[in-house]
């Protein structure tokens, strides 16, 4: 009976009997669910992923022919739901930094229209302002056959921005090994000739020295290695453009959608972190003669930067996770994929557990990630 | 810290019972639907013709008859049912779940789904296809002619599906474009998004009366799938499946014998002995079916027979403006075959 006084005991037994309750439902729901789907001869498990999918897919970051598995299909769908919220996530943080500085200029035309900005995007659902972008991209651009020439084989019309593609039969793996390559060996080099000036006081000519590291293998591979590329200039068939690369009006609004949303987002963080640092701090590089704009840059943001981070992880999470909004407007991405798995194959509950996953395992990196960066970023105490 | 310990392990006893007691139910459908006073039907979403609400909220079209016509079978009343609205992809496991007790929504008998999805379908009502609308301006007189054209559809096995192969088949290459909701779906192929929009025949003359103009649009002569819609229910339940397929069936034989909703009374005092069968004067069908013996006269009173059903709803008077097509009697060179009553 003392065992059960003592408070390390208490909280290890108290733990230990919520996380068999909790693994306890998780198995009873398990259970019951396979056991009534089989009574009711409904199939489970997850052989579906290696049968055809049989459908197309019309946006694809991934290369997917209907001949391929529903397994690749879903990758296909977690490809696109990346590269729409990685492109979102970086406009978005770019555009709300700016606004969010805009909003504390002394200008007020300027504050104030960023205001109006930040307040429209905030209280409006995302949904919403996604079916209006998708209804005006393809309400007011022209149809297909009356696409505007923009520049000569760049076409813009309802059905997107249509450009002419470089189309690699050999070489691009070649090109960008060495592109990496070549970076590494710049970001390296850099380092080490910074590390020597703070050492010595030299100068050296430290851009072109990192210029040269990353030209220098892509020129000996381009004079090296066999590469050949043609240029795939889009066509006006009889309804679309056929060929070179299309930009399709369901990613854009998606893509505009979510980026808006999230500058919004960061904007009110950007201001409300530099709010947060103190007015001595302004005062002081004042005080020693910068300019408003490098005390912005030097001082402000840097410290700025500590407080902005945490919030700013959890804006990326819900730009990540706003993405299966794409389903309403029409682009595939993996719920949309997931969805018409489902459909085929009846099997719900799976596809189901496959996206929760997916999401959560993602979102889990991007948490990762950013506590890293916040990590290098957070003031460190001596 | 105790006491919420104690709350977490009483909850998780009592959904343990709960789930115990969702395994242990084992009442019939029609025991359900009894009890309850009322059958719950599940239907599309807003499908001019199909299933829509009229100004006063009251449901109609074809599929929402056959429900009706359920109903009227159990009840006597075609008012006593409640629709759900299902979405195209949770249709099946609202049927499932039992969160509905029949399914009437423009659904395709397909092999893959009676055996894996733990349903029963019951007879076809509509003998539909895919087929493939355009704006006439396009100038195209067949599906062929599409190569390379945006398409939009919803999402759905067969829709998708069949477009696919379809396109396989005669070596070309279509953008897909997919929505979620047939508002979005609509919406895209009027402001010219696709060239084509494709769907159920059935649902195309649908899209069409809701256009501005539809004498703008023509369906393509191709039809380019199979698609018999048919009501479905859970799996292992033999006597509902049987009330089901035999309500429909008598909406085909009503027809077949000449019964409408107006002269069923009359119909009543009928010597042919397969009528007097079907509308409960002699024999006891209704009985075998565990509903009332008059059953089928309730139907035809309710909803009348299937030629009344289809000319109410999809007719030629309709905005849907549908011809019969294949889904005429038998006798008359279409499909519709009811097994004989006795």
């Amino acid at each position: 009976m003392s065992l059960f006084y003592d408070a390390r005991i208490r909280a290890f037994l108290y733990q230990t009997i919520a996380i068999g309750a909790v693994v306890f439902v998780a198995w009873m729901m398990f259970s019951t669910a396979s056991a009534n789907l089989a009574k009711q001869d409904i199939a489970t498990g997850f052989g579906f992923l290696a049968r055809q999918a049989g459908f197309v897919i019309t946006e694809t970051a991934i290369a997917y022919e209907p001949t391929d598995t529903f397994g690749r299909a879903i990758l296909v769908g977690i490809a696109n739901t990346v590269k729409v919220s990685a492109l979102a996530v970086f406009f978005g943080t770019i555009l709300g930094v700016l606004v969010g500085i805009g909003r504390l200029s002394h200008n007020p035309v300027l504050s104030r229209l960023m205001l109006a900005y930040v307040e429209a995007l905030r209280n409006v659902p995302l949904l919403l302002y996604l079916l209006l972008w998708y209804s005006l991209i393809i309400s007011v651009f022209p149809p297909v056959k009356q696409a505007i020439e923009m520049l000569p084989g760049v076409f813009l019309s309802n059905s997107g921005l249509v450009m002419p593609a470089m189309r690699w039969a050999s070489g691009l793996e070649a090109l960008v090994i060495a592109l990496v390559v070549g970076t590494v060996a710049a970001v390296v080099v850099t380092r080490v000739l910074t590390r020597r000036r703070i050492a010595t006081g030299k100068e050296m000519p430290v851009a072109t020295i990192a210029a040269f590291a990353i030209l220098l293998p892509l020129t000996l591979t381009l004079l090296s290695a066999d590469i050949s590329v043609s240029l795939d200039v889009p066509e006006l068939g009889r309804f679309r453009l056929t060929g070179g690369y299309h930009v399709r009006p369901e990613f854009v609004a998606l893509l505009i959608g979510l980026t808006l949303s999230a500058s919004a987002n960061v904007a009110e963080i950007v201001r409300a972190g530099i709010q947060a640092v103190s007015k001595g701090q302004w005062e002081a590089a004042t005080a020693l003669g910068l300019p408003r704009s490098r005390t912005l840059k030097l001082v402000i943001l840097p410290q700025a930067l500590r407080i902005i981070v945490p919030p700013l992880t959890n804006t990326y999470l819900t730009v990540f996770k706003n993405s299966s909004l794409a389903i309403a407007i029409g682009y595939p991405d993996l719920v949309m994929v997931s969805n018409t798995i489902m459909n085929q194959t009846g099997q719900a509950i799976e596809a189901i557990a496959i996206f929760m996953a997916v999401y959560l395992g993602l979102s889990i990196l991007i948490s990762l990630v950013m506590n890293w960066y916040n990590a290098r970023v957070a003031l460190r105490e001596r | 810290m105790k006491k919420r310990i104690l709350q977490l392990c009483a909850t998780a006893a009592g959904i343990a019972v709960g789930l115990t007691a969702f395994t242990a139910s084992a009442a019939t459908t029609l025991e359900t639907v009894k009890a309850r006073g009322k059958l719950i039907c599940g239907v599309s979403m807003s499908t001019p013709g199909f299933a829509t609400a009229d100004a006063k909220g009251h449901m109609q079209g074809f599929d929402v008859d056959v429900c009706r016509a359920v109903a009227s079978a159990v009840f006597g009343d075609p008012e006593k049912v409640d629709f759900v609205l299902t979405n195209i992809n949770t249709r099946f496991q609202a049927l499932q779940s039992g969160e509905i007790d029949m399914l009437s929504r423009q659904t395709t008998h397909t092999f893959s789904r009676e055996v894996s999805l733990g349903l029963d379908f019951g007879p076809t009502v509509f003998y539909d296809g895919q087929g493939l609308m355009v704006p006439k301006s396009l100038g195209v007189n067949s599906a062929k002619e599409l190569t390379d054209a945006a398409i939009c559809t919803l999402p759905g096995t067969t829709t998708a599906q069949n477009l696919s192969d379809f396109f396989r088949s005669i070596g070309g290459k279509f953008e897909l474009v997919v929505f979620e909701s047939p508002d979005e779906n609509r919406n895209a192929f009027f402001s010219g998004r696709c060239e084509a929009i494709s769907s159920d025949r059935s649902d195309l003359a649908s899209i069409r009366a809701v256009a501005n103009n539809p004498d703008d649009y023509v369906v393509l002569p191709e039809t380019i799938s199979k698609e018999p819609l048919a009501p479905s229910v859970r799996q292992n339940d033999s006597n509902w499946r049987d009330i089901v397929s035999w309500s429909v069936w008598m909406l085909m034989a009503a027809e077949e014998r000449g019964i409408t909703q107006a002269n069923v009374d009359e119909m009543a005092k009928s010597q042919d002995p397969e009528i007097q069968r079907m509308l409960g004067v002699s024999e006891e069908l209704g009985k075998m079916l565990n509903l009332d013996n008059k059953w089928g006269y309730n139907i035809v009173k309710g909803v009348g027979n299937y030629g009344e059903v289809f000319e109410r709803n999809l007719g030629t008077k309709t905005a849907l403006g549908l011809t019969r097509g294949p889904n005429t009697r038998w006798s008359e060179g279409g499909l519709l075959y009811a097994p004989p009553f006795r």
